[in-house]
């Protein structure tokens, strides 16, 4: 399964790096989205994907899942949403403001004095 | 110690105006050249003095001088013409306009600097006071700083010395790491080593590098004819008789290093040699006073440049020792010779320059009646330079041409072919400094006086301002009669310092200075041509200097130094401009495909990549199906039409990855991911709404391939390292240990929440912290607004 999920997750960076490199603000953040589920799903993988039970141990099951990754994804997606969040509303603010989604009219200096 | 007391100069400066500084200042190389004049008995008797003062200990880094005869020379030289100089400044230079203190100050940092290069016996302290004689002259030659010319010929002469020095330093750390050591004087004893280590020829060439920028050896002797611009004064004492010889002293000090290699006596020799014609050439070419003592300069030191190399011959011939050994002393001698009489033509042209406001050949003339003493000395100076007797120039021209027709004579390197070419160029060279030095004098004081053409009425210099050329003057002509004399106080030990393996004591250097053998000799004959040449040349002057008009602009090496110069900015503007586009996407593009060259080409040529198909977990069919919609889902986002349906596949990826860690065993993170991927789609979907009507375009992304390469590149790339990654698991994981102790130690079940609260509690604390900030910032950015005209406004 692992194999696979290499894959997958190989596929997910490849959409978004595509995004990424696109003109529209919106795009690029949804790519940056794409990213992290990537790496989330990279750290899973890599932490490998065996075990019988969930990490809790009141299952009394003999092998868990690794639960080190799990915390460590935890933390990740927290802190990306934070980050998303933060990036969404300053995309919000520029359309606001500079009244465009293209980023390749975004060039500083323009109306600066 | 003139640091020292370059920091009371402005003190002076300020509190007594009514004195010229120049006066304090003078004190103190004076003093000095005392102090180094009672030396001179005990090195002359070949004794050695040295002191040590330690400097960075922890990295064999010490402050050592060291004086021998070489040391010694180039001290008495720097202290005694520098107090000439200072003196006659105090007369060149106006108390009132002139800003003195910036003068003296970097004056006497030049003069620290220049003795600390001559009495280093250390690598890093001699590289050390060598940057800093370059930063020095370029205060010096910008003095007027508000002249362009000043600012651009400071400009280029520091580019091109501090380049060489920089060299140099490379050459320096490449003889550390060959013997093990920053004294020059324990390299010498381990030099037959040396010569042996594959490091050797690339610290010559840098040495060499470092010595022949700072010597304007040719192609680099640019910088010296545009650093007239100096005042005289520095002129008279950087540009001829101190700095420009620290290259020589430098070939001059490590000779006993590098003689034993081929390169080194070719690439010294040939190269002075080289510079010794073509700044003589061109130094007829010259209008500007200074310019022709400038080329002139360049001219001599190639001629002491090409005698060292010459001298390095002896290091590998012991049957014909006789013929060669002249080059060393010839090469000192030379450069004591020329300190003199180019020190004195340097304040001749500054009297001249000042006293008819004009340095310019072609207004000057029929000034010997007006200015006699000046004349006299510059009358002096000329012809010592020109190689007539009775000057010392002579005497030092001589032995030159002895030692250039000795080169034929060896049977190795080469020189019993080529050798003969070194006489013939050395020949046609003194032709052209003897066409120059006559013009030097003729141009200036003989000929019509032309009073409409001078901006000032000429009269003769007050005496103050003649003192130091006459004294040199007086050196000039003394030195020719009394040669044996200097060559024994000063010469001898010098020479004893560059071959140590030949001489153990001074007085083991067994040369007789005469100005008449006796019999006729060929440099006689060779001299007697000169002269016939020369002023058969010098008369027929008018009619062949049209020739140096037919030398086409672009080939002078000036050229090719702007050509270089504008080159780089032009360039360097051009290649920045091409890849500063100003567009994330082409930066995020670098950036991408910088990764993933340097991960794939890392994975490939360390060949770490592998697949193990064992240990992997078993393939289950839902899990199968999820990662078909899963890619399913990405490709919607990646192929979406509208914004909104790119957003719903985004959704959609969210939430199959949390279905992907409920089948994984991960139930808080497919709960976290759940809730998170709702408001985060629901922010995207207020993104969404709120773009204004004005640019809205709903449009599929435009295919492009140079995207598609990359972000296919990119997948590839994580998905091997991936693979490999998971293949390799070198050390066994640390959760053992928690499933093993969280409940005895932490009093838990659930053993992710503990991590997260209790083993590594301090990561939620930030992650929280994280959060807490971005929504302070969101409320920051939404609130807090104030849009350009307030800011304006209010700034105003």
């Amino acid at each position: 399964m692992e194999i696979i999920m290499a894959f997958v997750i190989g596929f997910l960076f490849m959409a978004a790096v595509y995004l990424m490199l696109s003109k529209s603000l919106l795009r690029i953040i949804i790519g940056t989205g794409l990213l992290s589920h990537g790496a989330h799903l990279l750290i899973l993988t890599m932490g490998g994907l065996g075990g019988e039970a969930p990490p809790v141990l009141s299952e009394g099951a003999k092998t868990f899942a690794d639960p080190l990754p799990q915390a460590l994804i935890l933390t990740a997606i927290v802190i990306s949403f934070g980050v998303t969040a933060f990036f969404l509303v300053l995309a919000y603010r520029s359309y606001q403001e500079l009244k465009t989604d293209d980023i390749s009219l975004m060039r500083g200096s323009d109306e600066d004095e | 110690m003139p640091i020292v007391a370059a920091l009371f100069v402005p003190l002076f400066y300020k509190r007594m105006k009514h004195i010229h500084t120049g006066w304090f200042v003078l004190a103190v190389p004076a003093t000095l050249a005392i102090i180094y004049a009672t030396y001179i008995a005990q090195v002359a008797k070949g004794e050695v003095f040295t002191a040590e003062l330690p400097w960075i200990p922890s990295l064999d880094i010490s402050v050592i001088s060291y004086l021998d005869g070489l040391s010694l020379l180039f001290s008495l030289l720097i202290t005694g013409i520098g107090s000439l100089v200072v003196l006659y400044s105090i007369f060149y230079l106006d108390k009132h306009k002139e800003k003195l203190h910036n003068f003296y100050v970097y004056l006497l940092l030049f003069m620290s600097a220049m003795l600390g290069v001559v009495q280093s016996d250390h690598l890093i302290t001699l590289y050390f006071f060598w940057e800093l004689t370059s930063i020095s002259s370029f205060l010096l030659i910008g003095y007027w700083y508000t002249r362009d010319a000043s600012r651009l010929g400071a400009l280029k002469s520091m580019l091109i010395t501090v380049g060489g020095g920089l060299m140099m330093l490379g050459g320096f750390v490449l003889l550390y790491l060959m013997g093990g050591t920053f004294s020059i004087r324990e390299l010498i004893t381990m030099a037959p080593n040396l010569a042996e280590h594959p490091l050797f020829t690339w610290s010559l060439l840098l040495l060499l590098l470092g010595a022949f920028t700072k010597s304007a050896q040719f192609p680099f002797y640019i910088w010296l004819p545009d650093a007239m611009e100096a005042p005289t004064p520095v002129s008279a004492y950087l540009h001829s008789a101190t700095m420009v010889k620290a290259g020589i002293y430098l070939v001059a000090r490590f000779t006993p290093i590098f003689a034993a290699s081929e390169l080194w006596v070719w690439l010294v020799t040939g190269v002075g040699i080289l510079t010794l014609f073509w700044g003589s050439f061109f130094a007829v070419k010259q209008t500007d006073l200074k310019g022709i003592l400038a080329f002139s300069t360049v001219s001599q030191l190639g001629l002491i440049m090409s005698l060292l190399g010459a001298s390095a011959v002896a290091f590998h011939s012991n049957d014909s020792i006789d013929t060669i050994k002249y080059a060393a002393f010839a090469a000192i001698f030379h450069l004591i010779n020329h300190a003199t009489f180019k020190g004195s033509l340097f304040m001749i042209a500054g009297i001249v320059d000042h006293e008819t406001g004009t340095r310019d050949i072609r207004k000057l003339g029929g000034l010997m009646s007006i200015m006699p003493i000046s004349f006299t000395v510059a009358a002096i100076g000329s012809l010592s330079m020109a190689g007539l007797p009775p000057f010392n120039g002579f005497l030092s021209k001589e032995m030159f041409l002895t030692a250039m027709l000795a080169l034929q004579n060896f049977e190795f390197f080469g020189f019993d072919t080529w050798g003969a070419l070194f006489p013939i160029i050395a020949w046609i060279a003194s032709i052209f400094t003897f066409i120059y030095s006559f013009y030097f004098v003729a141009r200036t004081f003989m000929g019509n006086y032309k009073p409409e053409q001078l901006p000032h009425q000429p009269h003769e210099a007050p005496i103050g301002m003649l003192i130091s050329p006459i004294l040199l003057a007086t050196c000039v002509i003394v030195i020719f009669f009394v040669p044996n004399f200097i060559g024994d106080t000063f010469v001898k030990p010098a020479v004893q310092a560059i071959q140590p393996f030949l001489y153990t004591t001074p007085q083991d250097v067994d040369i007789y200075v005469s100005a008449w053998h006796g019999h006729i000799t060929p440099e006689l004959l060779m001299t007697v041509g000169i002269i016939i040449v020369g002023v058969l040349l010098f008369v027929t002057l008018p009619k062949w200097q049209g020739l140096y008009r037919r030398f086409p602009q672009a080939f002078t090496l000036n050229n090719a130094y702007n050509k270089i110069m504008q080159g780089l900015d032009v360039g360097l503007n051009r290649l920045s401009q091409r890849f500063m586009t100003e567009s994330m996407r082409h930066y995020l593009l670098y950036m991408f495909s910088g990764i993933t060259i340097i991960v794939i080409g890392s994975l490939f040529l360390k060949d770490a990549f592998r697949i193990a198909w064992q240990e992997t977990s078993p393939i289950r069919p839902y899990e199968l199906i999820l990662a078909v919609v899963l890619v399913i889902g990405t490709a919607i986002v990646i192929l979406a039409k509208s914004r909104l349906t790119a957003i719903i596949g985004l959704g959609a990826v969210g939430y199959t990855v949390a279905l992907f860690f409920v089948i994984f065993n991960a139930p808080d993170l497919a709960l976290t991911q759940l809730v998170i991927e709702t408001i985060s789609v629901a922010l995207f979907l207020m993104a969404f709404y709120h773009l204004p009507k004005l640019g809205k375009r709903e449009e599929r992304m435009k295919f492009q391939l140079n995207r598609a390469i990359i972000s296919i590149a990119v997948g590839i790339m994580v998905t091997l390292v991936a693979l490999s990654a998971h293949s390799q698991k070198l050390i066994p994981s640390i959760s053992k240990y928690y499933e093993e102790t969280v409940y005895s130690l932490a009093g838990g079940g659930n053993i992710v929440n503990v991590i997260l609260v209790d083993y590594r509690g301090f990561d939620t604390l930030f992650e929280i912290t994280v959060l807490g900030i971005a929504g302070m910032g969101i409320l920051a950015m939404i609130k807090l607004r104030m849009n350009r005209k307030e800011k304006i406004h209010e700034n105003k």
